[in-house]
C-alpha cells in the first residue's frame, strides 16, 4: 500500500543516493512516510470532489424580539480546471431593533452589516484544501477573517479526517462617540472526522476549540446592580469548546432521517446541549424535496451574568445571551427542482421556515417583573442553480 | 504523524487558553487535549495496517445523494448559524464556516 505513496518512494530513491549518517534520518523519514502512506493510501481510489459550481439568490428574515432583519445574500461558485474553485458572496442584514435591552435602556435604532467573502478550494489527490476571507461591516462594528481547512479522504473514502483554523480580527465602535475604539481577536481551531459505517449511514464527530480576547461586550448594555443601571463589564478572554456528534441515515427509496448533538463549554461557566433531529423526503420522481427538523438548545448562565446583581463585582453583565435559557425551534423547508437539463444545469427553487420559541429563567422583563420570553420567525427564500 | 496532535495541542495550549484563568474566570480542564489524544491515538494504529473499505464505491450511492447532506446550501445555513451565534452563547463545531459577524 505504502508503494503508491510518492514521499515513501522518494525516499527509497535517496537511500541509495545519500550514504553514511544520513541514512538512520532517512530510514526514519522513510517509515513515517510509510505509516502515513499506509493511512493515506486506501484514499487513492476515490478522488476528493470540488463543490459543485452554482449561484444562489436569496432573501433572508428574521422577525422577532422587537428585531427585524432582512436583506439580500448572493453566492457564486465556479471552477478553474479541475483543481481549482473559486467562490464569491454578498450578504446583507438590514436591522431593526426595538428589542427588549433596547427600548429599556436606550432608543430603537436601524443599521446595515454587510458581509463579503471569498474563498478558493484546491484538490489535491484525496485533499481538499480550502482559504478563505471575509469582512463584515457595520457602522460601529468591522470583523475580517482567514481562514484554512484541509478535508482529507482515507481508508479508500471511508473516512474523512477534517483539520480546520481561522482568525480574526473585530474593531468595536460606539455611535456618538468616537472617542471609544476597542479591538477583539479570534481563534478558532477545528477538527472532525466523517465515516461511512454502511451503504445507507454517515455518522460524524467535530471539536471545535475557539479563544478570543479584546473587548468581548457591547458599549450599549447594562448590567443591574441593586436595579440601578451601570455599564456592563465583560472578562477581556475567552475560551470555549464544542463537540458534536451526528448520523444522518437513508430510510426506504426516498428519504433521509439524521440526528446531532452538541455538548459546548467554556471558561466563563457556560455549559450548553444542543440536540436536533430531522426528516426528509423526496415527493413526485424527486421533483420536491421537503425537509423537518426539531432542534432543542440549553444552556446555563455565564459565572459574570446576574438579572440584579446585589454587591459590587470587576466583571458583571446582564446580557441575556449569556442567561440561563432555553429555545425550541421547529422547521421546514421545501425544495422545488424547476428545470432540469441532466448533465447541463438544474434550477432549484427554495423556500424554509422556521418558529423559534426563546424562554429566560433569569432574566426579568423589568417592565413585568416577569420571567421574559419571546418567539421568532426565521424565513429564507431562493432560487439556486447549478452547472 | 503527528500533524493533527500539533495542531490540537496549540489549540488547547493557546495563550489565550492559558489566560482565561487569569481574568477571574474559571479554566478549562483539559478535556480538549484529552480528546485530541483520543482521536490521533486512534487514528494512528489504523495506519499500519491495511484497512478493506467494507462499503465499496459501487455501494455509496445513497451516501452521495443530497438528502443525506443536512447542510445543503451554503447561503441558508450561514443565515441560520448567523441567528444562532447572536442569540446563543453556544458556538462553534457545527461544520458551518462563519465569518466574522460582530455577534456582540
Amino acid at each position: 500500500m505504502a508503494a503508491i505513496d510518492p514521499a515513501a518512494r522518494t525516499a527509497a530513491r535517496l537511500r541509495y543516493a545519500v550514504p553514511g549518517a544520513l541514512r538512520t534520518a532517512m530510514g526514519l523519514a522513510s517509515r513515517l512516510a510509510g505509516l502515513l502512506g499506509g493511512l493515506l493510501a486506501t484514499g487513492h481510489a476515490a478522488a476528493a470532489d470540488l463543490p459543485e459550481d452554482r449561484a444562489d439568490l436569496m432573501y433572508h428574515s428574521y422577525t422577532g424580539g422587537g428585531v427585524t432583519a432582512t436583506g439580500p445574500a448572493l453566492l457564486v461558485r465556479k471552477s478553474i480546471d479541475d483543481a481549482f474553485s473559486l467562490s464569491a458572496s454578498y450578504y446583507v442584514d438590514s436591522v431593526s431593533n426595538a428589542s427588549i435591552d433596547v427600548v429599556t435602556t436606550a432608543s430603537p435604532y436601524h443599521e446595515r452589516r454587510t458581509e463579503r467573502a471569498a474563498g478558493l478550494d484546491y484538490v489535491y489527490h484525496d485533499a481538499l484544501i480550502s482559504v478563505a476571507g471575509s469582512n463584515s461591516k457595520e457602522p460601529d462594528y468591522t470583523a475580517d477573517s482567514a481562514s484554512l481547512d484541509v478535508a482529507q479522504d482515507v481508508f479508500g473514502g471511508m473516512t474523512t479526517v477534517n483539520l480546520g483554523y481561522s482568525r480574526g480580527w473585530d474593531t468595536v465602535g460606539k455611535h456618538g462617540d468616537p472617542a471609544f475604539s476597542d479591538t477583539a481577536n479570534h481563534w478558532q481551531y477545528r477538527a472532525g472526522l466523517t465515516q461511512i459505517l454502511t451503504p445507507r449511514w454517515l455518522a460524524s464527530a467535530n471539536l471545535e476549540v475557539v479563544s478570543d480576547a479584546g473587548y468581548l461586550g457591547s458599549p450599549y448594555r447594562a448590567a443591574r446592580v441593586f436595579g440601578a443601571a451601570v455599564p456592563e463589564t465583560d472578562p477581556r478572554t475567552r475560551s470555549s469548546r464544542a463537540l458534536a456528534v451526528r448520523a444522518v441515515g437513508s430510510i426506504g427509496t426516498d428519504s433521509a432521517v439524521r440526528a446531532s448533538y452538541r455538548y459546548f463549554w467554556d471558561t466563563w461557566d457556560i455549559r450548553a446541549n444542543t440536540v436536533e433531529v430531522g426528516y426528509s423526503q423526496y415527493l413526485q420522481q424527486q421533483r420536491w424535496l421537503v425537509d423537518g427538523y426539531a432542534r432543542y438548545y440549553k444552556q446555563s448562565h455565564a459565572s459574570f451574568y446576574s438579572n440584579n446583581f446585589t454587591t459590587q463585582l470587576t466583571y458583571m453583565s446582564r446580557n441575556r445571551q449569556l442567561s440561563t435559557f432555553d429555545s425550541v425551534g421547529l422547521g421546514v423547508k421545501g425544495t422545488y427542482s424547476a428545470l432540469k437539463v441532466a448533465a447541463h444545469y438544474e434550477i432549484k427553487l427554495n423556500g424554509a421556515l422556521e418558529r423559534l420559541r426563546f424562554q429566560y429563567s433569569d432574566f426579568t422583563d423589568i417592565r413585568t417583573g416577569r420571567d421574559y420570553s419571546f418567539d421568532a420567525t426565521v424565513l429564507e427564500l431562493y432560487v439556486s442553480a447549478t452547472f | 504523524m503527528n500533524a493533527h496532535s500539533v495542531d490540537l495541542e496549540a489549540a488547547v495550549a493557546s495563550p489565550m487558553a492559558r489566560g482565561a484563568g487569569l481574568h477571574g474566570t474559571r479554566p478549562l480542564r483539559p478535556y480538549g487535549r484529552g480528546l485530541a489524544a483520543l482521536l490521533v491515538a486512534a487514528l494512528l494504529p489504523l495506519g499500519g495496517c491495511s484497512i478493506e473499505p467494507w462499503v465499496k464505491p459501487y455501494d455509496r450511492e445513497r451516501l452521495a445523494d443530497p438528502i443525506m447532506k443536512p447542510a445543503r446550501d451554503t447561503l441558508a445555513e450561514k443565515h441560520h448559524e448567523h441567528i444562532y451565534d447572536v442569540r446563543e452563547g453556544a458556538r462553534g463545531a457545527t461544520g458551518v464556516q462563519g465569518g466574522g459577524c460582530g455577534c456582540n
